[in-house]
């Protein structure tokens, strides 16, 4: 067995070798840069980052495709940090992340960088409670203590006192999270640790934090499919994917003690809550509206103050203008809530710092 | 047969040993031309070249190495030994220990490779020692079909068929496996683990509940996924064990079994041991599978049915979003995947080695 010596032993260590170093393209993808390809006046914009506004933003690309042929724009959603990574090192000409960016990595940007909140949306528990109730009342306590791994079974008192008369199951509740790091975490994490201080002093907020008792599955997809296949399981997911895949989502404490549906009137409310500041950046971590869903972020497209050809501006800006009148219809069949009128007319203007 | 006669049958053929293969000398017409100038030349570049690429293929491991080695520098400093008996992956807090994930890889590569190689086995058998033509033989005489000729190629067709059906295994894409594994392996196996850990819970292998994702479900999609490997090398390494071999074992009267069991396989054992290495190799390293089927969580528990977490899966899924010192610490993690795979392929070519040089006097 000289053979088994002699080529599969290398052949392993190679496969090792080319395993690591697909893992080493993981880490950093790159991109080739902006550069116009095709005809002369053809222009081709690079973005990448969040996946969570993925779909909207790749719908509004194509119809302005159709608009304007001679205009290209591929975006990637390789997630909000690989986002902010290959901004910071200038390889795209936008990027999009969910978790706006902190004053720190803004300053590692020598070109300045302009936020831009393009469209919000929700995030919903969606769970899986065969013969379960039709609707799922959760107060804040049930929830973070759900997460905590504090509550355990379907049938706890926390969870039944807030829905007398639902027969609950003496089902094992089964958390699930997302595996990787991702802006949907950090949003749901940081709502989290707004309203309790367990949470705060425990996990705490970020992109990917400790789960005291989860389960994890990769991406949205993995937690659909998780809790989809594991009778009692409860999971954080993005309102948009939970719609499309009819996943039964909870009815969740607002701050004001109101149990509210996620959807696009209690969507609008919780944005109505919040006042953007000058540099368009504020986290909505726990909205004071009466009929506010509590837990809703923004998202937002990262720009560059100052670009080398001119053209690549103005025909991004005119890309983010199409975004914040045309593009908003498309919000709400996807599952996104439209931005209100004030915040189109901000954006509008913080896009003249852009040349 | 006793085992000292089948030893004694082994024994034989250690004596007999290269009598059956001489070389067989091509019978060439220009046998006595000498190699032009170019023919040389040829040769030689040819030989420099293979040289080149095989030296390549060993200094770009160094480089692998080398590389993520010095990357991992920084929290092998800061966090030392202690990264890899802590439990906690933190990267809120820039917390790291690996030790869930060490424990999972191996536990679930283990299990998973003790599947695979009870079933990789048994397949390499039934192909390679012609349990399917017999039966088909059976019945074609059964149905008085033997007389036609064109059917007598149908048992060696068919055992081909089946052979390169288990290879197309290899074929599936991992994230088709985790797939698979969510929709139907968990749903099959999650109530005879639940009515195990109910029943015999105080086992502790039986000490959770199966939920979810877990252990047994991707030891099982990961045994599916080393099948090909350990089947087909040991299917090759019996179809090699010397014809003589065989006949001596049958000659002195072995049953089907005993020569099986106590000659053939044992025989063959370094080319099946390969195959294990090979399947154990490849089950540390599987990455998107396990990412979707273990579970993804920091534990370390007996229980089949528990979540776990692999090294792989660890590093697949924090690249992504992993700042500065994250990935520092991930390198730290590739590194020790890097260790334990090589580790376990160099104790398995060095057991290889021994078994070889035990043997050698059957080829």
């Amino acid at each position: 067995m000289r053979i088994v010596r002699n080529v599969l032993l290398p052949i392993a260590i190679a496969l090792i070798g080319v395993g690591l170093a697909t893992f080493g393209s993981l880490a950093e993808p790159r991109l080739g840069s902006g550069a116009p390809i095709g005809a002369a006046d053809a222009i081709t914009l690079q973005g990448t980052g969040a996946t969570f506004p993925a779909p909207l933003y790749q719908k509004w690309f194509t119809e302005y495709n159709k608009a304007h042929p001679d205009v290209q724009i591929n975006y990637q959603a390789l997630g909000s940090g690989a986002g902010i990574k290959q901004f910071q090192k200038n390889l795209v000409d936008f990027a999009a992340s969910d978790a706006a960016m902190t004053d720190e990595e803004m300053a590692a940007v020598k070109d300045g960088v302009v936020l831009l909140p393009m469209t919000a949306g929700a995030i919903v528990l969606a769970y899986n409670l065969p013969d379960g109730p039709r609707e799922l009342r959760l107060s804040r306590e049930a929830y973070v203590g759900i997460f905590l791994g504090k509550i355990t079974q379907w049938n706890d008192p926390a969870i039944l006192k807030a829905n007398p008369g639902a027969k609950l199951p003496e089902t094992k509740i089964t958390v699930v999270v997302r595996s990787d790091g991702s802006g949907t975490t950090f949003v749901f994490t940081s709502h989290l640790s707004a309203i309790s201080d367990a949470w705060k002093n425990g996990p705490g907020a970020g992109k990917s934090v400790n789960f005291p008792a989860a389960v994890a599955g990769k991406g949205n997809p993995g937690v659909t499919a998780l809790i989809k296949e594991t009778p009692g399981a409860i999971g954080y997911v993005e309102y948009g994917y939970a719609m499309q895949t009819k996943m039964p989502m909870a009815t969740l404490q607002n701050k004001r003690g109101k149990y509210v549906k996620a959807g696009l009137a209690t969507g609008k409310d919780a944005l109505a809550s919040v006042q953007l500041p000058v540099n368009l950046r504020a986290w909505i971590t726990d909205p004071t509206g009466a009929d506010a869903y509590p837990i809703v972020t923004y998202t937002w497209l990262l720009c560059y103050k100052k670009y080398k050809d001119p053209k690549t501006a103005a025909t991004l800006k005119s890309v983010i203008q199409y975004g914040l009148t045309q593009g908003q219809s498309f919000s709400v069949d996807l599952g996104y809530i439209p931005l209100p009128a004030n915040v189109v007319d901000a954006v509008s203007q913080a896009l003249k710092q852009i040349s | 047969m006793t085992p000292r006669e089948l030893g004694a049958a082994r024994s034989i053929f250690h004596l007999g040993g290269h009598s059956g293969d001489e070389e067989v000398v091509p019978a060439r017409a220009e046998i006595s031309q000498p190699p032009s100038a170019i023919e040389i030349a040829a040769d030689r570049i040819f030989r420099r070249c293979t040289l080149a690429v095989a030296w390549f293929t060993i200094i770009l491991v160094f480089c692998v190495i080398i590389s993520i080695g010095r990357q991992a520098m920084p929290s092998i400093r800061s966090y030392g030994l202690g990264f890899l008996s802590g439990t906690t992956w933190d990267s809120n807090r820039a917390r790291f220990g690996i030790l869930p994930a060490i424990v999972g890889t191996l536990y679930s590569s283990i299990l998973g490779l003790a599947i695979g190689t009870v079933f990789g086995l048994a397949i390499a058998i039934f192909l390679s020692e012609g349990f399917l033509s017999s039966g088909l033989d059976t019945v074609l005489g059964f149905l008085r079909l033997s007389q036609y000729s064109w059917l007598n190629s149908l048992p060696g067709r068919t055992e081909n068929l089946l052979k390169i059906t288990i290879e197309l295994l290899a074929a599936i894409p991992s994230v088709v496996y985790g797939l698979w594994g969510i929709f139907v392996v968990i749903p099959f196996v999650r109530p005879p683990a639940n009515w195990l850990h109910a029943h015999l819970g105080w086992i502790p292998i039986f000490g959770t509940g199966l939920s979810g994702p877990g252990l047994l479900p991707a030891s099982i999609v990961l045994a599916i996924m080393v099948l090909p490997t350990i089947s087909a090398i040991s299917r090759d390494a019996l179809v090699a064990v010397p014809p003589k071999l065989r006949e001596a074992a049958f000659g002195m009267g072995a049953t089907r079994w005993e020569a099986i069991l106590a000659i053939f396989v044992p025989t063959a054992a370094t080319g099946i041991f390969g195959a294990i290495i090979l399947g154990f190799g490849r089950a540390l390293g599987e990455t998107m599978a396990l990412a979707m089927l273990a579970g993804n969580a920091n534990v370390i528990s007996w229980s089949l049915f528990s979540p776990a977490n692999t090294l792989a899966a660890l590093l697949a899924n924090h690249f992504p979003e992993a700042d500065q010192i994250e990935v520092g610490a991930l390198m730290y993690v590739a590194l020790v995947l890097l260790a334990i795979t090589l580790v376990v392929n160099i104790v398995g070519t060095l057991i290889l080695q021994r078994a070889d040089a035990g043997l050698k006097g059957l080829r």
